[in-house]
């Protein structure tokens, strides 16, 4: 058991060591695709905190995630940059309130219901955002400059530039990996996992599981609006997309497909959709049929060849190898 | 809003309600019954739609376009159920969300790639193609009476099918115990193909009447399954009487949150907030009643 601890966290601090030294030798578009890749992990795993650890199935993520968004489109005044210091944690409660507000209404459910309550909840803030014209409905806004992180007259970044904005988020990333890390090895952790295990059992043990569920719902939210607020900032465009269920269900199919109820399988997910999909849209033209065009095509067939072969996910490729080469060492002893 | 347009609202709006109840009935069968969550649904409602547009231009008649629609429809869900959803009855709904996830993202780039992006527009039968005078210059359109008919009678014979006859008997003691109705003799994972086949062909059905009164386009099927889900939330998982009235109450709602205004306080609250108003309904149902308004306690 020592050992294969101290394998995972050797993998874990040359990924990470690896991440730190790429801007030093990537181009400028890899860093962005990086930046992405890493803002969408972030992302990931505030879900997997819900999915893999608590039990509940969302399906209306996105919402927390573009609405971080549009407060920063809101927070930016035309041309002029929004201050980072104020207007991040200004998106995160924002977020954060929303999912208070619906997570409220939608633990009162569980189970399928609760799938189906998720996801018509977000549609009705994509709808809001979406129909209105409040934020330039459903062509978008764009957000014109990136925030700045200003403390009296002196920047200690500046987000405009990229390599910058790759540390930052990459900063960000390791946060919200550690937070997470020390949190569910917490009792609040425990209490959770007992929740998606047995939840009558936690109540007779005299824990109130609502409370729980509801503090997992919004910390979950927060988090999604801290990805989504750096998502509009680098992408400098807002648009109902953001929070459409396109975006809940991709963000779920990333947990998953790295394994969900561990935060490396969340990050894995991330990182391996996005080159996934990256590939796709590039493949060639075959036969007079543009494939890279019909890339969904292609994601569609992957999503359902995973779900059918791959319950545990990318991670549980890894188990089962191990499990595999044990047999094998037991067999030839 | 004088009583003739009154009139005419509550019209569209049952009319509306009836279509709606044809998709979500399906959705909540499967739900019911299988216990399968289906997110590709509407995908079966934007594929019905886009049969009555491509076999009605090739036959020349939405009558026959409808019923091969129909049969096409029932293989696709006998093929699916075959293929893909039997391997999940056994499995956390998380899968079932993601591979019908999957199937969405298949249904909508086979979509584009065998009828392209476009908006079509399908003509209403000859046969329906007349308007019911009301006033001097108000009418209703005949077609639409014929639709809400037909859904109706699909209704009725549902309830029919489920409550009174013997496969019904069958298909509702499957959804109660599984292993139990097997062990009687009965074949139960063909008595669950033909209830995923049926929900299929209802949607593409509803797709394949709403097709001459709504357009046919990119993204209708998404539209749907959302306002589905709110339909069987509020009526109750697998109650096929509870999404009737869901679905009725939902599309007097929509329909009368765009015609009608509404201001709060200096603000025009409707017709602009109208896409809301069904999950406000939903949200109140739910403080309510979180079961839904049929849904079995527990």
């Amino acid at each position: 058991m020592m050992r294969k601890v101290s394998v995972a966290t050797v993998v874990l601090c040359c990924c990470l060591l690896a991440l730190a030294l790429l801007p030093w030798f990537a181009e400028k578009y890899y860093i962005q695709l990086f930046t992405k890749m890493m803002i969408m992990a972030i992302f990931a795993m505030s879900l997997d905190l819900l999915v893999g650890y608590t039990g509940l199935v969302s399906l209306g993520h996105a919402a927390y995630f573009g609405l971080a968004g549009y407060v920063l489109a809101f927070a930016a005044p035309q041309y002029e940059a929004a201050s980072l210091w104020v207007s991040l944690p200004l998106a995160m409660a924002c977020s954060g309130l929303l999912a208070l507000v619906i997570g409220a209404l939608v633990l009162r459910t569980s189970g399928i219901y609760f799938i189906m309550v998720t996801l018509a909840f977000a549609q009705m803030v994509f709808f809001v955002f979406h129909d209105t014209k409040i934020a330039g409905g459903a062509d978008g806004i764009y957000v014109y400059a990136k925030p700045v992180a200003d403390i009296a007259g002196w920047q200690p970044f500046t987000l405009e530039n990229h390599t910058h904005f790759y540390f930052v988020v990459l900063a960000l990333l390791v946060l919200v990996y550690v937070m997470l890390r020390v949190l569910l090895a917490s009792l609040f952790g425990r209490v959770i996992v007992g929740i998606r295990v047995n939840e009558q059992r936690m109540r007779s043990l005299g824990y109130r599981t609502f409370g729980y569920k509801l503090a997992c719902f919004v910390l979950s939210g927060v988090l999604a609006g801290m990805a989504g607020y750096f998502a509009a900032a680098q992408f400098g465009f807002v648009s109902p997309d953001l929070l459409g269920w396109h975006q809940s269900g991709g963000v779920l199919m990333m947990v998953i497909l790295g394994g969900m109820g561990t935060l490396n399988g969340a990050v894995l997910g991330a990182f391996s959709m996005m080159l996934l999909e990256l590939g796709f849209q590039g493949l060639p033209v075959v036969g007079g049929m543009d494939i890279g065009k019909h890339w969904q095509l292609l994601m569609g067939g992957f999503i359902v060849v995973v779900v059918l072969l791959l319950p545990h996910g990318l991670l549980g490729i890894g188990r089962l190898a191990s499990r595999l080469l044990r047999k094998q060492e037991a067999c030839d002893a | 809003m004088d009583a003739n347009t009154f009139f005419i609202q509550v019209l569209n709006g049952i009319q509306y309600g009836l279509l709606l109840f044809l998709v979500a009935s399906g959705l909540t069968l499967i739900l019911g019954i299988m216990g399968i969550i289906n997110l590709a649904h509407g995908s079966f409602y934007m594929v019905g739609a886009y049969l009555a547009f491509s076999l009605s231009q090739h036959f020349g008649s939405l009558w026959l376009a409808m019923a091969g629609g129909v049969v096409i429809a029932v293989g696709i869900g006998l093929a699916l159920e075959w293929l893909l959803i039997s391997r999940l009855y056994h499995r956390d709904h998380l899968y079932q969300v993601l591979l019908t996830y999957g199937l969405i993202l298949m249904f909508e780039e086979l979509r584009s790639l065998v009828f392209g992006d476009d908006v079509h527009g399908v003509s209403v039968p000859a046969l329906l193609q007349a308007s019911i005078p009301l006033t001097d210059t108000l009418s209703y359109p005949v077609y639409r009476l014929w639709m809400s008919a037909v859904c109706l009678a699909l209704a009725v014979g549902m309830y029919l099918l489920i409550q009174k006859t013997r496969l019904g008997m069958m298909i509702r003691a499957g959804s109660t115990n599984r292993e139990m109705v097997q062990s009687l003799g009965i074949d139960i994972d063909l008595l669950y193909r033909l209830v995923f086949a049926l929900g299929v062909a209802l949607a593409a059905f509803a797709g394949m009447i709403a097709a001459p009164v709504a357009s046919v386009f990119p993204g209708m099927g998404n539209q749907v399954l959302i306002v589905c889900f709110v339909v069987v939330v509020i009526g109750g998982i697998g109650s096929v009487k509870g999404a009737m009235l869901a679905a009725i109450l939902i599309g007097l709602v929509d329909t009368f949150g765009k015609v009608l205004t509404l201001e709060i306080g200096g603000v025009r609250v409707l017709p602009e907030l109208s896409g809301m108003m069904i999950y406000v309904l939903m949200a109140a149902v739910l403080l309510a009643r979180p079961e839904g308004l049929f849904g079995k306690r527990g």
